[in-house]
């Protein structure tokens, strides 16, 4: 195992991918000359050259038209958004094209495209630069979303990806960047697409939680094990598709849940896995599931309203406790 | 085409009804407005009428079963009309009553969903979601609590539910000890021969009763004040009332009316708790416990402080026949501020009673002792009454319970300032 930053795990990714096969290109904003915005494309250029790691123009729609064009000719380009907030300005290209080419060709056109880069909230970055887009592009049928927590999670799932046929939506966080991780150093290191992880193993309560709000359960259950509850928390890495078995098997044993979610509630991630659970699970719940998600309010920018308004390990301690008959 | 007569909602409160007796046959013809049927709610026994006219092709329910709102009780239509469709689709809803006749009615209760909400109008097409007896003894369990209790073999009724409205979970099932049965087979062997007991259907007024009490009794913080009123003045204008007027005057009756006056005098015991806010009632509408049968019912003497002890003692007795014939219609039954309760004429002494909810108080009379007394220092013979306030302490405070009672006493125990 290594101790990589997460933007080194991420280059790491890309970089195996590009000199596995040439078909793979990179393209974005700030990506080549200036070594990437968060700095994970650093060196890539110098390794690649010009007609591999391209730097675009401030015009998300009309690179991520570029990146669509390609992957339907057969190249496999890796799209960098420098934030997603951004690449809703691309939306048109990702739900109406990226998805829906294959599907309306009869399969005759693949996509093999990856659209990547920062988010949710990162900060005070304002209403317009802290939404968490995973539920939303979950909900489009033909995309694949994934969002990591961990260095290693992110280098085997973003092999994937590059990899992988069809669109897929690669999401990370400004504020995990400079996360260090240990990272499995195994040749061609693979996590396959779908699986999600039993991060941390206990009995009385399955947390949910993936991305940021990965670190935010954890720390929920170190201060919650003080108190006596024994809680397992699941990674499901991958929003789509969805590693539902793992999160069953999980309530089988403890009986009861709490999702925990960067993204707003109304039609959430964390209420379709809420209602997922009650079709599979609903003999094996001895409390009705919870979520700790945002509130359905733009962010806001006052440093007490951000922290008020993100999921905290407190607000997941109360709903363990809600969960457990503990208040 | 086939009309469905469905269980009509007869009262505010009633999630089922239970058919007291059917009025028509099968092959009957009935016209609108015509009585088909008796039905037993939570309250009262209330007749339902047919809105349209037809022949009565089927009777789905006997007598004496219980049937949820909404619930198919009869189909109406034309001679000779198949209505096979219709009774299908009952078949799933109708099944339920078929079994629960022979299994017990926990059980009728368990596999029932929470069908509260089903409105008269919405027609039931979708046959599947059938039962819906969620009477107020449903029993709430999380699923893996009926799942661990059905694999245990334990009763659900017998658990007490540690989680949110009482529900029981996991750790209720995993605590939960089998304890009445060792007690009845020491019983056995001490040689007598044990008689049979039997299990009595609990009656739709049981139930109510059994609900409301709880609640009250659970929820409402009661305390308990006890005053003994010097009845002397009471009895002789009590007897100068009668026999002047040929009428019936009874001790409640003036007990009503000295409580009607001291309502008007102490607002927090004629209030009612409504969480964030406390209901200070205009009115005063005094309701009377009246025992019946299958057990009590408390009618409610409307403006009683404005009422003369004539005209309240003319309505008690009228309420209290229609209750005992369980004639009494809803609206007389509902809207009191406070209830009174009175055990005097069984000599009861004293005692206390459950506050009847939305009250603040019920005062609990006893009977009229022959007591000696000390009057200007030496023992002469005494007419006493104990009287007992039970106060809901969110509401009405020590003090405010005693000048209440106090009141109560000066009324009584000088009859003529009633008249004020």
């Amino acid at each position: 195992m290594a101790e990589l930053q997460f933007r080194e795990a991420i280059r790491e990714a890309i970089d195996e991918e590009m000199a596995r096969e040439e078909k793979v290109f990179i393209m974005g904003e700030e990506v080549a000359e200036y070594n990437g915005a968060y700095k994970v494309t650093e060196g890539l250029l110098d390794k690649y050259g010009y007609k591999r790691v391209i730097d675009t123009p401030i015009s998300e729609l009309g690179f991520s038209g570029i990146g669509v064009g390609a992957a339907m000719n057969g190249l496999r380009p890796i799209v960098e958004f420098m934030t997603f907030n951004f690449a809703v300005l691309a939306a048109d290209q990702i739900i109406n094209h990226a998805s829906k080419a294959g599907y309306m060709t009869g399969g005759q056109i693949t996509m093999p495209i990856v659209f990547r880069g920062a988010n949710a909230s990162a900060g005070q970055l304002g209403a317009t630069h802290s939404v968490a887009f995973d539920s939303m592009y979950a909900h489009f049928p033909g995309l694949k979303v994934i969002y990591t927590s961990e260095p290693d999670d992110a280098k085997g799932l973003l092999k994937s990806a590059i990899r992988d046929d069809n669109p897929v939506l690669f999401m990370e966080s400004e504020q995990m960047y400079g996360m260090k991780g240990e990272v499995s150093e195994e040749e061609d290191y693979i996590i396959p697409i779908g699986k999600g992880k039993v991060k941390r193993e206990g009995s009385d309560v399955t947390v949910v939680a993936h991305g940021k709000m990965y670190h935010v359960a954890k720390q929920a259950a170190a201060q919650l094990e003080k108190d006596g509850v024994d809680v397992e928390i699941i990674d499901p890495r991958t929003v789509k598709p969805l590693d539902l078995p793992l999160i069953v098997e999980s309530i089988k044993k403890t009986n009861r849940c709490v999702v925990v979610d960067e993204a707003h509630p109304f039609a959430g991630f964390a209420a379709e896995i809420g209602f997922l659970i009650q079709r599979e699970a609903f003999d094996y719940l001895d409390a009705p599931v919870q979520r700790v998600t945002l509130p359905d309010v733009n962010a806001p920018f006052a440093k007490n309203l951000l922290d008020a308004w993100l999921p905290s390990p407190k607000n997941v301690i109360d709903a363990v406790n809600q969960v457990t008959y503990r208040n | 085409m086939a009309i469905k007569i469905e269980m009509p909602k007869l009262s505010d409160t009633m999630e089922e009804g239970v058919i007291a007796s059917w009025n028509v046959e099968e092959g009957d013809k009935v016209e609108a407005g015509d009585i088909i049927a008796e039905v037993e709610t939570d309250k009262a026994t209330m007749e339902v009428e047919a809105f349209d006219e037809g022949t009565v092709l089927k009777i789905l329910v006997d007598a004496g079963d219980a049937v949820p709102l909404g619930g198919l009780m009869a189909v109406l239509g034309e001679e000779g009309e198949d209505i096979s469709d219709i009774l299908e689709g009952a078949g799933s809803s109708g099944s339920g009553k078929a079994e629960a006749k022979d299994s017990s009615s926990e059980e009728k209760e368990e596999s029932s969903t929470s069908g509260g909400s089903t409105t008269l109008t919405s027609p039931r097409s979708d046959s599947g979601d059938s039962s819906s007896s969620s009477d107020d003894g449903r029993i709430k369990a999380s699923p893996l609590a009926r799942k661990m209790a059905e694999d245990k073999g334990i009763e659900l009724s017998r658990v007490d539910g540690s989680g949110p409205n009482g529900r029981i979970i996991k750790a209720d099932i995993e605590n939960y000890k089998e304890s009445a049965q060792p007690a009845a087979a020491v019983a056995s062997t001490q040689g007598f021969e044990s008689l049979e007991s039997k299990e009595v259907k609990v009656s739709q007024m049981r139930k109510t009763i059994a609900r409301r009490l709880s609640e009250s009794k659970f929820t409402n913080p009661h305390f308990y004040e006890t005053i003994d009123i010097d009845m002397k003045a009471a009895i002789a204008a009590r007897k100068s009332m009668n026999e002047a007027n040929d009428v019936k005057i009874s001790f409640n009756d003036i007990v009503v009316k000295a409580c009607s006056i001291a309502l008007t005098r102490h607002q927090a015991v004629n209030s009612s708790w409504h969480g964030d806010v406390i209901k200070e009632h205009g009115d005063v509408h005094v309701a009377v416990a009246v025992a019946i049968d299958e057990g009590l019912m408390t009618p409610v003497i409307r403006h009683s402080d404005k009422k003369g002890l004539l005209q309240i003692s003319s309505e008690t007795r009228e309420l209290a026949g229609l209750a005992r014939d369980r004639k009494l219609q809803p609206e007389q039954m509902e809207g009191s501020t406070f209830t009174i309760s009175n055990l005097g004429m069984f000599g009861i002494e004293e005692f206390t009673a459950i506050i009847n909810p939305p009250n603040a108080c019920i005062l609990a009379v006893g009977a009229i002792r022959d007591v000696p007394v000390v009057e200007n220092g030496e023992v002469v013979p005494g007419k006493r009454m104990k009287v007992t306030l039970s106060s809901d302490h969110r509401i009405v405070d020590g003090a405010k319970a005693a000048e209440f009672l106090n009141t109560v006493k000066n009324l009584l125990e000088n009859p003529l300032s009633m008249l004020l």
